[in-house]
């Protein structure tokens, strides 16, 4: 694939997000404005923003990859990834931006006061960042150096860690927002082109397309990719694909990153139409990486999809594996190339490359690059949040500091949330991370979301149950996943890849049997306020 | 502002009214229910998937198998429970909108 085309469109997208900050920076020097955009996005844009930070990397190209591997089980991932957003509706979206300030922790301790329970909720948020952080920037850094072999991945982690500290650092959440829905608009544009032109490819014949993916070619054979089981089978492939969908659905809801985007519109109103909006977007996305991936399995074809190695590459590489040099011989004769490893994430650009040559792909690579880059900017500035906000301000300084302080705070925090994620992703470039996904989700299932709900809904519950909720909850998730196959293989005690379906429900009895055993009169007072405030918008943060 | 100069008392008083436990009620109803179904309604999909995938692999649409369909038709019955929400809570808007008045009346009474 062709580098300078990428880098010139990706330079016009960093040149153009640039300018955005450029111009947020002089708007606001409060942290009000650093956090939340002084509250001024309406619910259409907030709703862009919204889809912008929620599909990564991981969404754009992994679910693309794993429909176009795996037919049926990789779309049922991203029906869960966006039924998700009904809970975001339903449960929380309104009544955090009526009892919320900056954070999560806000709503959390907003009755239940006491710097235990903000400190757990921060640690949670944190958590949560820093694996998704993590999976982004290491997924990120291994696309680009599949995509371009020649620029390492370790520039490419370095390189996005630093212009996402340029956006959250001058142009804070208004430069953010923007950046994201810039990014999105790119994503969409994207997504129903290719699809367009999928269904182009089969003469505008849907039936003829999915003729096609009912009989894909895979490996010498025909598959059926309309059809359940080619991921998930076996005695425990239900179990691990209802543990993981719990995760999904329930998870959403409690990502300190979506939560925070609610603060930056003016009314529960509008964080509403936020997520009408973004429900819309991210399902007409999701939507099209059914026609992306099966697209690519049917135009492109699965032992196709992968790095591509021509002519005197694919020779010295024959030689060095003398085990696969009948096959690859003959796949060299056949297409000029070989394909030793076939990558699943390489599945868009690669169906790109066939239906719209060079600038295509290069178009979707670096609508990928900039899907890092929002990405992670969001991350950062939640990091940012809960640390400056819920750990510095609340807890350290008690509630005093002035603003210049706080803004320091927030701006240090975020230079050294950027520099750890780009540390940690360095080291960990060599691992498989993908997981990592996952996992975000089930622990904001598991510690996040029984706490927000419980704290809104029963009078009864305490602080004890709120940290012991939070804590069962991070604490079991990240063991279960510790003693998971993912780490342990065949010897795992724990059979299940995500640890969803144990660690929430453990998460929710830590909650109720903490209550339980530490009543607490002062929050049950303050209940009564909570719900009034909740439903009515009454006393909202402006 | 208005809200600065609410105390806890008046909280509690407007918790109490009719009208906001009306519209607390009905929030209720809707928002349980309905998150139940959609969990429900996904869940079903990896169960029927798990335990009847012979049923689930048959070719209903042209080649479009039953467990597609029933995938596709997540985003569909997402969308217009998304709709249904949105056409009733104008209707919480409107209690909501109510409760905020009582609460600026009594606070207009308590300040005679």
């Amino acid at each position: 694939m062709r580098t300078q085309e990428t880098l010139v469109i990706f330079t016009i997208f960093v040149a153009i997000t640039l300018v955005v900050t450029g111009w947020a920076s002089g708007q606001s020097t409060t942290r009000r404005g650093f956090y939340t955009a002084d509250r001024r996005f309406g619910g259409l844009q907030n709703g862009w923003a919204i889809a912008g930070e929620y599909l990564s990397v991981a969404s754009f190209l992994g679910v693309t990859g794993l429909v176009a591997f795996y037919g049926f089980d990789g779309f049922m991932y991203a029906a869960g990834w966006f039924v998700a957003y009904l809970a975001v509706l339903f449960l929380v979206a309104e009544p955090l931006r009526n009892t919320g300030k900056y954070t999560m922790a806000d709503l959390v301790s907003f009755r239940l006061r006491g710097r235990g329970v903000r400190a757990v909720a921060a640690i949670s948020t944190l958590t949560i960042v820093i694996l998704a952080l993590i999976a982004e920037m290491v997924g990120g850094g291994a696309l680009v150096n599949l995509l371009y072999p020649r620029f390492g991945d370790e520039a490419a982690i370095i390189a996005a860690g630093v212009l996402m500290m340029i956006y959250v650092l001058y142009g804070g959440m208004l430069a953010t927002t923007w950046v994201q829905i810039i990014k999105a608009g790119l994503l969409l544009i994207t997504g129903i082109g290719l699809s367009l032109l999928v269904i182009a490819h089969f003469g505008f014949s849907l039936t003829g397309f999915l003729q096609a993916a009912a009989t894909a070619p895979v490996g010498g054979a025909r598959t059926n990719l309309l059809q359940p089981g080619l991921l998930f089978h076996g005695p425990l492939g239900a179990w691990n694909l209802a543990s993981l969908g719990l995760a999904l659905v329930l998870g959403t809801a409690g990502l300190p990153q979506i939560l925070m985007r609610f603060f930056t519109v003016p009314s529960a109103r509008e964080a509403r139409t936020s997520v009408a909006w973004a429900m819309v977007l991210i399902g007409v996305f999701y939507i099209t990486t059914s026609f992306m991936g099966l697209g690519a399995a049917t135009i492109v074809g699965q032992e196709h999809i992968g790095r591509r190695m021509f002519a005197g590459q694919a020779i010295s590489y024959i030689a060095r594996h003398p085990a696969e040099e009948v096959q690859l011989n003959g796949q060299l004769r056949h297409n000029g190339y070989i394909v030793p490893t076939p990558n699943s994430n390489l599945a868009t650009p690669l169906l790109a490359a066939s239906l719209g040559g060079s600038l295509l792909t290069a178009f979707v690579a670096a609508v990928a690059l900039a899907t890092i880059l929002a990405v992670v900017a969001g991350l950062t500035l939640t990091a940012s949040s809960a640390f400056a906000h819920d750990i510095w301000f609340s807890l350290v300084r008690n509630g005093s500091g002035d603003e210049a302080e706080h803004l320091f705070v927030a701006r240090a925090t975020a230079v050294a949330a950027g520099t750890l994620a780009i540390l940690l992703s360095t080291v960990l470039r060599n691992f498989n991370v993908a997981f990592l996904v996952g996992l975000a989700f089930a622990v904001a299932a598991s510690a996040n979301v029984p706490v927000i709900l419980l704290a809104l809904s029963w009078r009864r519950f305490s602080r004890g149950g709120a940290i012991a909720g939070m804590l069962c909850g991070l604490v079991s998730s990240l063991a279960l996943i510790a003693i998971s196959p993912v780490f342990m293989a065949s010897r795992a005690i724990f059979p299940l890849d995500n640890p969803g379906i144990v660690s929430i429900p453990i998460g929710l009895i830590g909650a109720v049997v903490g209550t339980l055993l530490l009543r607490d009169r002062d929050s049950e007072q303050m209940f009564d306020q909570l719900q009034v405030r909740a439903n009515t918008g009454l006393g909202a943060e402006v | 502002m208005e809200h600065r100069r609410v105390t806890p008392e008046q909280w509690d008083a407007l918790a109490a009214e009719p009208e906001f436990r009306a519209l607390v009620r009905a929030r209720r109803r809707f928002v349980v229910p309905a998150t139940i179904f959609f969990i429900a309604y996904y869940l079903a999909l990896p169960i029927l998937v798990g335990v009847i995938p012979q049923v689930m692999s048959r070719p209903v649409l042209g080649p479009l198998t039953l467990a597609y369909c029933f995938a596709l038709s997540q985003f569909v019955v997402a969308w217009l429970l998304l709709a249904i929400y949105l056409w009733r809570a104008r209707r919480f808007d409107l209690q909501a909108a109510r409760v905020r008045q009582l609460q600026s009346r009594e606070v207009r009474d308590a300040q005679r």
